[in-house]
């Protein structure tokens, strides 16, 4: 249990600090949403600056924080200049698609990675394991950016997958199962380009882990019992390797979160990427704050989850014994 | 002796890729800037040797292209009309490597504008603007790498070598920055800096923020390999004949850290030119006239292009031989540092 309050203090620190981390940057920021209206001529500048006294961004920054923190203990997140609305419920919406997509190509990167990287340490060296090396050494190669213009270009030359979006127009008059298939029609695309640019990095990874595993003693005895090698690889052997792959799943959250950044602009899913990216060229100050806040959230539940899976998986953690 | 060799072809590699683009103005028959109307979204040219009579030409030649008749954005060869290739013609003027004056190109044609890799929507010729773009997109992943090492060197050193609550403290805020999801934080430091600027003031910040945003993974692989230089024999023996801070940090330390920049600037350059191709991509980089590999991408957002101009998906493909030479190096390097088991997840790209 002390596990776990240690995490949870860690990643409430972690929070803290980035949150007080994007305050101090957005100090540095010469202008603010207000001052763009001074290029409007039907805008007094005695107007800007009432707004801006109304919405206290002539205010210190430790006020300012700390009206935030307040509008963060009654779930608002502050004030979006742009939209004209709270923070939170416009994050709400956009976050829940980002998490659709990333946890289903975190699942899906992973089941694959898994299996492909198990077959490839139990083939070590041989033709199946050779094949795969150069596939992922040529996914490595093509950077995230360039594989979803290219899915992209794909998908409208073919015709097979919408171009963007969500789901299609009258989605509301369908029928639950008809909903389902819309959307992961249109998630198709998304998170096949996530999944190739994450799953290379992860195959090499769990090879690694598998095949040095595979060399030791207890394996090769558990062998000559006879073991099936089915046995072998998914229960005993995944099981030796699990600890650097489970800490590898936390990172992995990071990853696919940035990746689904670009992604999402890309091929303009209304996650969180292209709401931040108006935000941005609004100048729209807390939604940058609160996306920023958002994606480290997720990274957080990521990485705890991997701790939690670390805690189940390695009996060392939970006896307090000083792990590896 | 094998792997050192393995080494140096990488660089070799490198080396020609960088050469090509640093000569962009030699190599590119034209201008980047230079529009020309009457050809928007021309298809790439292609080159003959052979002409309609049969007859095999040395000089290769393409046909001049026009709009097919009821089409606006449809062009087809006219085999009457024959643009022979030349070599070595004189064209544009621009400065090889920013200095030397010149006005010689690779090739060109010889009675009108040959475009080899097509035209983008102001008819200005996309293989130009590709060598061009490579110089913007190159250099600020080269200078943010730089910028990075030597962030994360000077942090590094002050918190291996220190100890103490400088360590504390800066691994703490290190930390945090390795924490975040990488292109969320470059969004996030991006956002609070000027929109509307010059070109070149925008390359600058751009540089300055890709350089910001990864300097925690090198800083903490430094101070790693520092705490176990300050306590090697000869450096307490620097130390007991009087030696100060700086000198044994300059002589003896730093220098142990050597294969660590090395291996982290070959990972860091790649990923820093995408970080610049993502910003200029999504608007927030380097801005129209001048272009990088990512502004040349953005006119694929518009679903038209998307559609019709397949050409304009070139400049992503010229990224990809860059890659594949900084990945080999950066592979090439670990295999030859043997003890590059520290961290060695952030051999593997991305993160």
């Amino acid at each position: 249990m002390r596990y776990f309050l240690r995490r949870l203090t860690q990643a409430a620190f972690l929070l803290v600090g980035v949150s007080i981390l994007t305050f101090l940057f957005s100090t540095l920021a010469p202008g603010n949403y207000f001052d763009e209206m001074r290029l409007n001529p039907q805008i007094s500048p005695e107007t800007a600056a009432a707004l801006r006294a109304q919405y206290q961004l002539d205010r210190p920054l430790q006020v300012r924080y700390a009206r935030w923190v307040n509008s963060l203990a009654h779930g608002e997140l502050g004030f979006s200049f742009a939209n004209n609305s709270p923070v939170a419920p416009l994050l709400w919406v956009r976050a829940r698609n980002t998490l659709l997509l990333t946890l289903t190509a975190t699942l899906i990167s992973w089941a694959l990675a898994l299996t492909l990287g198990i077959w490839s340490a139990a083939t070590l060296g041989r033709l199946p394991d050779r094949a795969l090396s150069w596939a992922t050494a040529a996914l490595l190669v093509i950077p995230d950016l360039v594989l979803a213009l290219g899915l992209l270009i794909l998908a409208v030359r073919s015709g097979w997958f919408p171009a963007g979006g969500m789901s299609s127009v009258g989605i509301e008059s369908f029928s639950p199962v008809q909903k389902f298939r819309d959307v992961a029609w249109h998630m198709a695309l998304p998170v096949s380009a996530l999944v190739l640019s994450a799953f290379p990095i992860l195959v090499r990874h769990v090879r690694g882990a598998v095949a040095e595993v595979l060399e030791a003693p207890f394996l090769r005895a558990a062998a000559s019992y006879g073991i099936r090698r089915r046995t072998l690889l998914y229960k005993y052997a995944l099981r030796a390797a699990a600890n650097p792959l489970i800490s590898l799943f936390g990172f992995s959250v990071g990853a696919l979160l940035s990746g689904s950044l670009l992604v999402e602009a890309v091929m303009s899913w209304p996650g969180l990427g292209p709401l931040l990216l108006e935000a941005i060229l609004a100048r729209d100050l807390y939604v940058v704050i609160g996306g920023v806040l958002c994606s480290t959230v997720f990274l957080v539940a990521g990485n705890f989850l991997a701790d939690t899976l670390m805690y189940w998986a390695d009996p060392r953690i939970r006896t307090g014994a000083p792990a590896k | 002796m094998i792997q050192r060799r393995r080494w140096v072809r990488w660089l070799l590699v490198l080396a020609v890729l960088h050469g090509i683009v640093a000569c962009a103005g030699f190599f590119a028959p034209y201008d980047p800037a230079e529009q020309d109307r009457e050809r928007p979204y021309a298809p790439p040219m292609r080159i003959h040797w052979i002409d309609t009579k049969g007859n095999f030409n040395f000089r290769p030649f393409s046909y001049e292209q026009q709009l097919r008749a009821g089409s606006f954005d449809q062009f087809e060869e006219r085999t009457d009309q024959i643009i022979p290739m030349i070599f070595m013609p004189e064209g544009a003027r621009y400065h090889l490597f920013g200095l030397l004056p010149s006005h010689t190109h690779f090739f060109g044609g010889k009675t009108s504008r040959i475009y080899l890799l097509g035209s983008d929507a102001y008819g200005r010729d996309q293989l130009s603007r590709i060598l061009y773009g490579g110089q913007i997109s190159i250099l600020a992943g080269l200078l943010g790498a730089g910028l990075t090492l030597a962030i994360g060197m000077l942090i590094g050193a002050t918190a291996g070598y220190y100890g103490g609550w400088r360590d504390g403290l800066l691994m703490r805020v290190a930390e945090l920055f390795v924490a975040l999801p990488w292109l969320y934080l470059l969004f996030a430091l991006r956002a609070f800096l000027p929109l509307s600027v010059s070109p070149l003031q925008a390359f600058f910040l751009i540089i300055v923020v890709i350089g910001a945003v990864g300097w925690a993974r090198p800083a903490r692989l430094v101070r790693g390999v520092v705490l176990s230089a300050k306590e090697r024999d000869y450096v307490r023996a620097a130390r007991g004949f009087g030696a100060a801070d700086g000198y044994l940090l300059r002589r003896h330390i730093l220098p142990e850290t050597a294969n660590v920049i090395l291996t982290q600037a070959a990972i860091l350059v790649p990923q820093f030119v995408l970080a610049e191709m993502t910003l200029s991509f999504l608007g927030l980089g380097v801005p129209e006239p001048v272009p990088s590999w990512g502004s040349l991408l953005a006119s694929l957002q518009q679903y038209s292009v998307l559609v019709s101009y397949w050409w304009m998906y070139l400049p992503a493909l010229a990224v990809v031989p860059f890659f594949l030479g900084y990945l080999g190096l950066a592979s090439a390097l670990q295999d030859n540092v043997g003890t590059g088991k520290i961290e060695r997840t952030t051999s593997e790209g991305r993160w």
